[in-house]
């Protein structure tokens, strides 16, 4: 059931946009009770706007999945978060907008960690989200609603946000597609932000191809966005079944290392040699500050998201305490029962290596390693096409299997956020399975790296890997 | 670098956070221990670079000025937590004479 399947189904007069609503929404009902993907859905309203669908256009009557952080006018925005669990949308982000003019219907709101600050979904507020492999198992983060209801068959396509791998790690994990396009080819305006020059949307999906259908749609400059880039946006479907053939691809040596599963190593290793075997020349290539990458990460997304999460402050919207002394006690109060535990981490981290005193020791050199970390993906780009290396170091860990120990959890995230530091496009799509810590057959991930705004040619290799027979 | 002098009940309150001393004795050694990691940073040679705060920094690009239509004074009170005569109502914030 992909979007293409369906388009073709839709343009025969084989189903219909409320058909497939229907369907989706029964078998929401037969399982997501127990994968948990969904925070919300209005089905009333996206059987509306099923009823006025022109099919004419790209998406036309294809529901899509929204990450609950992004805006839908009318439904709600909860980021995963008690401080806006009742919280209604009073706008459309430029994305919804976007979708909307190419046909699509966006339905369903999914879960996420807390504000997007997390890579597995326990840090929701709300509820828990299973993988569908394994119900043990964490289904990845931050999108972990929108990678889990892709993989469980319970929606079409789903939109995510991107700020450290919260996309790519858990489509990895999921065994579906996953694109964090470049900074500023897709608008910001309307996603709740989390770190402002990190933050990108981006599709989870069934196939390369759908990722490129729904990235035509919302890729552009927007006049609300000041950091949307004003580059023409190529036609991602041409030339998308060309191959590899010719293409060089790095393989940085530094992705490979001791912290990495058996399982992943071998089933990208695998991966590479087929592609090579398609014709691409393999080029081990170095990114030397890798090692470097999770604390500078780690400081600069903190500090961005300390100040932009001051915002909640429990007087125009989201969460207000009761009874409060006075204006100040209101702002705490209402802070310290709205937030989760990994929210505030991260606000006294990032309020502390932006204070007097340690400014210049953390923030300050985060900055200047992020040029370093930058020009290494320069450098590897002056001699190959795009780089393939794993997503994550292992596949899916079992549901609080990592509880109170947050430096654990971030250094999983290596793989990943150095495409975000940087600025480039990643995408993820599935590898085959490998069995881990007593789960088995869990799916495991190939990312593919490319320069900034060459998601086209990241896309016609992501193509070329999905065709190849795994396991 | 002095991380192990973090004091997070003094940065949780700079940040607008009011912890119970439960929190502070949990965030406590996790964020000491995610400052020690950060202190690799410290050993690397960075004099010289240059800063990058954003990948793809765009400056001072306008948008036409063009009048369009804003949220109206409904929408932006739907979520208000409190309101009254239109406007939003917060806890008094200035003092008696």
């Amino acid at each position: 059931m992909t979007i293409t399947t369906l388009r073709r189904q839709l343009l025969a007069g084989e189903t219909t946009p409320a058909a497939i609503l229907e369907k989706l929404s029964g078998e929401i009902a037969a399982r997501d009770g127990s994968t948990g993907a969904y925070l919300s859905r209005d089905l009333e309203a996206a059987l509306a706007e099923a009823a006025q669908a022109d099919l004419s256009l790209p998406l036309g009557g294809i529901p899509i999945a929204i990450k609950d952080n992004i805006n839908v006018l009318g439904q709600p925005c909860t980021c995963g978060s008690k401080f806006l669990e009742n919280f209604i949308s009073p706008y459309d982000a430029t994305v919804i907008r976007k979708l909307r003019a190419a046909g699509a219907i966006p339905f369903g709101r999914m879960n996420q960690d807390e504000f997007a600050m997390g890579s597995s979904t326990e840090n929701s507020a709300l509820q828990v989200t299973r993988n569908p492999h394994d119900p043990e198992r964490i289904p990845g983060g931050s999108s972990g609603g929108s990678a889990a209801a892709v993989a469980d068959l319970t929606a079409v396509a789903a939109l995510g946000s991107d700020t450290g791998g919260s996309i790519r790690q858990p489509a990895s994990h999921c065994g579906v597609v996953g694109l964090k396009p470049s900074y500023g080819r897709v608008s910001r305006y309307g996603l709740v932000a989390f770190a402002s020059s990190l933050d990108q949307i981006g599709p989870l999906t069934r196939s390369v191809e759908d990722a490129a259908l729904i990235l035509q749609a919302i890729a552009g400059l927007d006049p609300l966005d000041s950091t949307s880039l004003d580059a023409p946006v190529p036609d991602y479907l041409t030339g998308l079944n060309d191959g590899v053939k010719g293409l060089k691809l790095g393989v940085p040596k530094e992705y490979f290392g001791d912290g990495i599963d058996p399982g992943v190593r071998r089933n990208v290793e695998a991966a590479i040699q087929k592609l090579a075997a398609q014709g691409a020349e393999i080029v081990e290539i170095s990114l030397p500050h890798t090692e470097h990458a999770v604390a500078t990460y780690y400081v600069i997304a903190p500090a961005e998201a300390s100040s932009n999460l001051s915002r909640f402050d429990g007087i125009r919207y989201g969460h207000r305490a009761a009874n409060p002394s006075d204006i100040l006690d209101l702002y705490q109060k209402s802070r310290e029962e709205g937030f989760g535990p990994e929210v505030k981490r991260r606000i006294i981290l990032g309020t502390y290596v932006l204070s007097s005193g340690y400014y210049d020791a953390y923030y300050a050199s985060a900055q200047k390693v992020r040029t370093l970390i930058r020009r290494d993906f320069e450098d590897a780009f002056k001699q190959v096409d795009a780089i393939v290396s794993p997503v994550s170091p292992a596949p899916a860990r079992k549901i609080g299997s990592l509880a109170g120990d947050p430096l654990q959890e971030y250094l999983s995230d290596i793989f990943t956020i150095a495409a975000n530091l940087a600025g480039i496009p990643g995408i993820s799509i599935p590898c085959g399975t490998t069995d881990f810590d007593g789960g088995k057959n869990l799916p495991t991930g190939l990312q593919i790296l490319a320069p900034h705004l060459a998601e086209a040619k990241m896309l016609r290799i992501a193509r070329a890997a999905e065709q190849l027979a795994f396991d | 670098m002095s991380h192990r002098h973090i004091d997070v009940s003094y940065v949780a309150k700079l940040a607008r956070l009011e912890l119970t001393d439960e929190e502070v004795a949990v965030f406590q050694p996790q964020l000491e221990a995610i400052l020690g990691h950060a202190e690799s940073l410290s050993k690397l040679d960075i004099s010289g670079i240059d800063s990058t705060a954003h990948a793809t920094p765009v400056f001072g690009r306008m948008r036409d000025d063009i009048p369009g239509q804003s949220l109206t004074p409904e929408a932006m009170l739907q979520n208000a937590p409190d309101q009254s005569q239109g406007q939003i109502r917060v806890p008094k914030v200035v003092t008696d004479a």
